[in-house]
């Protein structure tokens, strides 16, 4: 069952075209992976998911709610729509519980206490348990960016957006929070990703879509796409990527 | 590195020196120190010997630092000081409120809110270009002179509004530059768990923008603090006033000596209180960091 | 109006100055402050230690207020105090080219230091506390304090020192009128202060104060010239004997002798009475009574 749609979608900024008729479907508990060169829109695609950038035509819609309609609530498509970025942009003047239970609190009028044990659940089943009082400054960059998540699982989304999260992540941090994406899976959720890790996707994705210029250029199952790329320029994307 | 038998093993927190170079360390410390002291005192002493047996010394001693004048000035210049504190204290109110309306103001994107972008704009370039001075005569004779019923004509009070005016403007510099430093991914993260505009504004810009800017803002309050005296153009007579009374009655400034001294005695406080601030701020956000 | 002064007290502090031991400094005060020249000395503009040989150097404020001075120019020779300066220069033999202006604030005529002027002309009161930090002539002139008000104040047809109890007064920092209000009217309300007599009309047409306080020429001076509503509501008899103006020279100056000599000629020849005549209009003005 197709939840998310992006349907022919345009952004530039200034003179400068980003996405150029983007086309995607994405099912409800579906894994699905963007991959591309710096610059290809996989960024730009996902804030345009969350209404974070505004479109120039084209229609995006979730669920039954339509996000570029003109009257749309934006508040109320975010609060459907999870999305942790690669540089974590937690709150640095809120303590961890606070960055969790800020969302819940203000914008769903949740009491604090309702919030705080919703919140301190949530970090005990990531690891984070003995963090809720700390504040972000304190922790490891892999740990911050599962706070992250955490706050986005917070207000209790249809669908995460991940933003190459773990591209400004310590290599050895990487896994931990790999592990908390891997286990949203299995939980079902609805998932839309930006990364350059190619072995994560391959394992992972249910499908693997490959951005190239503004659009999207081939899409396949993981196995089909890192297997036998159809487009040159996917496979000379991929044969850089392994590279490195 | 080896692990003596010394290691802190009932306290294991606290980080393995080498107790050589501990002691190393400690007696580089109090070589520190002595050096320090050593030449903070040299240099006080030669400083106090060049002024004080300088041919004019007695002179000037005379007429700064006399006792007897100090002690004559200081029943007036308090009581005159209370008025510099209550201007100080109701004008700094009104500034930390009306600046941050103002900054927020000029921080309006929304079309509909051009009017008050253009007009908090407007405010913030004329009164940072108009000297406090004539703010304070404009308001502080013009207004009253209008003659207007109902209006009072209290030089304090308007010359505490023209202060509260000028200073605001400058303020809502402070605060902007402050709102201007905080990362646009910062409010973007707010956005996106669903938080509205001003909400975002609320909990998540302002509060780190107010911590950036307490060191200027601290600034802009000391200089405040000091401006109270151009109320006394109007009439009052706050301290700087009362010791230029003082001053031109018996010929000696120790008066305006003992009227500086009340201004540093409530600066540094206030200096050291935001220090404190600070650094518990920093304690706490960095405490235990790697 | 401004600076005026007390004579008598004067003389018991330059005594107990003497008491207390500072016997140099009042030894000098004492010569100075006396009216009689004991010891003629030879006085000419060779002789005389002037600040440059050959010329007299005379200070004053600036800007230079009417009835004392014309057009904000000392060298024109207009207005009293110029025209006593140029008669005391002529009587120590100096010729108009030989005397030099200098501009002096008020504020900086009594630092301790060198003066850049040999002595300075500002309606300067002679005062015991005064004489301890700089040397003054004899008096040249007794002045009387007096209250402006707008014809239509509370206080405009006020005859006696009570009815002015009541009323809020205004008056030029550095003045004995301000010394006057506090020692003599003894208001229950404190007085404002002004830096000029212009911000004293201003408050006085603002509404924020009932009468202000200035010395009788310049009372005369604001009534007929500068403001039409204002009248001259009345001046007060001398308290504690006469209020005069001296002029202000450097604690030990050389020139005290002459220049007191040249005021003593002036004052028996009757050219000062004729210049006094001329400059200062009026003392016709109605007496406070208690």
């Amino acid at each position: 069952m197709t939840f998310l749609v992006v349907n022919d979608v345009h952004k530039g900024f200034g003179h400068l075209p980003v996405l150029k008729g983007i086309n995607l479907e994405v099912d409800l508990h579906e894994v699905v992976v963007l991959i591309g060169a710096s610059g290809s829109g996989k960024s730009t695609l996902l804030r345009c998911i969350n209404g974070l950038e505004a479109v120039d035509a084209g229609e995006v819609r979730i669920g039954d709610l339509e996000v570029t309609a003109p009257d749309v609530d934006l508040d109320a498509v975010r609060q459907r729509v999870g999305i942790v970025f690669q540089q974590f942009n937690l709150f640095p003047h809120m303590s961890v519980i606070d960055n969790v239970t800020l969302a819940p609190r203000k914008v769903q009028g949740q009491s604090r206490s309702r919030a705080q044990d919703a919140a301190r659940e949530l970090l005990a089943r990531f690891g984070l348990a003995d963090k809720a009082d700390d504040y972000p400054d304190r922790l490891s960059g892999g740990q911050q960016q599962r706070v992250a998540i955490v706050r986005a699982l917070a207000m209790k989304p249809e669908v995460m957006l991940f933003d190459e999260v773990t591209s400004a992540l310590d290599p050895l941090l990487v896994g931990e929070v790999l592990d908390v994406i891997r286990e949203l899976k299995q939980e079902g959720m609805t998932i839309v990703m930006a990364t350059h890790e190619m072995g994560f996707a391959q394992e992972v994705a249910d499908r693997v879509c490959f951005l190239d210029g503004g659009t999207v250029l081939e899409e396949a199952p993981p196995a089909l796409l890192f297997g036998s790329p159809q487009h040159a320029t996917t496979r000379s994307f991929l044969a850089r990527v392994a590279r490195i | 590195m080896t692990t003596p038998a010394e290691a802190p093993l009932e306290a294991p927190t606290i980080p393995y020196v080498d107790p050589v170079r501990r002691a190393r360390a400690r007696a580089r410390g109090r070589r520190d120190g002595l050096i320090a002291s050593v030449s903070t005192v040299v240099v006080f002493a030669i400083l106090a010997y060049l002024i004080t047996s300088s041919p004019g010394w007695p002179k000037v001693q005379e007429t700064f630092f006399n006792v007897d004048e100090a002690i004559s000035a200081w029943p007036s210049l308090i009581k005159a000081f209370v008025l510099n504190i209550k201007i100080f204290l109701v004008a700094e109110f009104f500034i930390l409120i009306l600046s941050l309306l103002i900054a927020l103001g000029r921080g309006l994107r929304a079309p509909v809110a051009l009017p008050v972008r253009i007009l908090s704009t407007v405010y913030v370039d004329f009164f940072r270009g108009v000297p406090t001075i004539l703010v304070i005569l404009l308001l502080g004779f013009g207004v009253p002179a209008l003659q207007l019923k109902g209006v009072t004509n209290s030089p304090v009070v308007w010359g505490t509004v023209a202060l509260i005016l000028s200073y605001t403007a400058y303020v809502a510099e402070v605060y902007r530059a402050g709102i201007e430093s905080i990362h646009p991914s910062q409010r973007a993260a707010a956005r996106s768990l669903g938080l509205s505009s001003v909400q975002t504004t609320r909990y998540v810009v302002l509060p780190q923008a107010v911590r950036r800017v307490v060191p200027p803002l601290l600034n802009d309050f000391i200089a405040l603090q000091k401006e109270t005296a151009l109320v006394s153009l109007l009439g009052p007579i706050e301290v700087l006033r009362s010791a230029q009374i003082d001053a031109s009655a018996n010929f000696n400034y120790t008066a305006y000596v003992v009227a500086a001294l009340l201004f540093v005695a409530i600066t540094l406080p206030l200096t050291r209180f935001t220090d404190w601030l600070q650094r518990r701020d920093t304690r706490r956000r960095m405490a235990g960091a790697m | 109006m401004r600076r005026s002064f007390l004579l008598s007290a004067a003389i018991p502090a330059v005594a107990a100055m003497a008491l207390a031991g500072c016997a140099s400094e009042a030894d000098t005060t004492a010569s100075s402050a006396s009216p009689s020249p004991s010891t003629s000395q030879d006085c000419s503009p060779e002789t005389m230690q002037t600040l440059t040989p050959g010329t007299l150097t005379i200070g004053t404020d600036t800007p230079a207020y009417p009835p004392y001075f014309e057009d904000d120019d000392p060298t024109n020779g207009k207005g009293f105090e110029s025209a006593v300066a140029y008669a005391v220069a002529d009587q120590l033999g100096f010729s108009n080219d030989q005397v030099t202006w200098v501009t002096v604030p008020f504020n900086k005529s009594y630092a301790p230091g060198d003066k850049d002027f040999d002595f300075d002309i500002n309606q300067i009161s002679i005062t015991a506390k005064r004489q301890k930090a700089v040397d003054f002539s004899d008096g040249y002139y007794t002045v009387n304090q007096a209250v402006v008000a707008l014809k239509d104040s509370p206080i405009a047809d006020a005859t006696t020192l009570t009815e002015l109890r009541e009323s809020k007064l205004g008056a030029q920092v550095g003045t004995t009128s301000l010394d006057f209000i506090t020692n003599d009217i003894q208001p229950t309300q404190e007085p404002l202060v002004y830096n000029d007599t212009n911000d004293a009309k201003s408050a006085l047409e603002a509404g924020q104060i009932d009468g202000i306080v200035v010395d009788l020429p310049t009372a005369y001076y604001v009534t007929a010239v500068e403001f039409d509503n204002a009248k001259i509501v009345g001046q007060f008899p001398a308290q504690d004997g006469d209020e005069q103006f001296g002029l202000l020279m450097a604690k030990g100056s050389p020139l005290v002798t002459c220049v007191n000599q040249a005021l003593t000629a002036l004052k028996d020849s009757g050219e000062l009475q004729s210049i006094q005549d001329e400059w200062l209009v009026g003392k016709d003005a109605p007496y406070f009574t208690e």
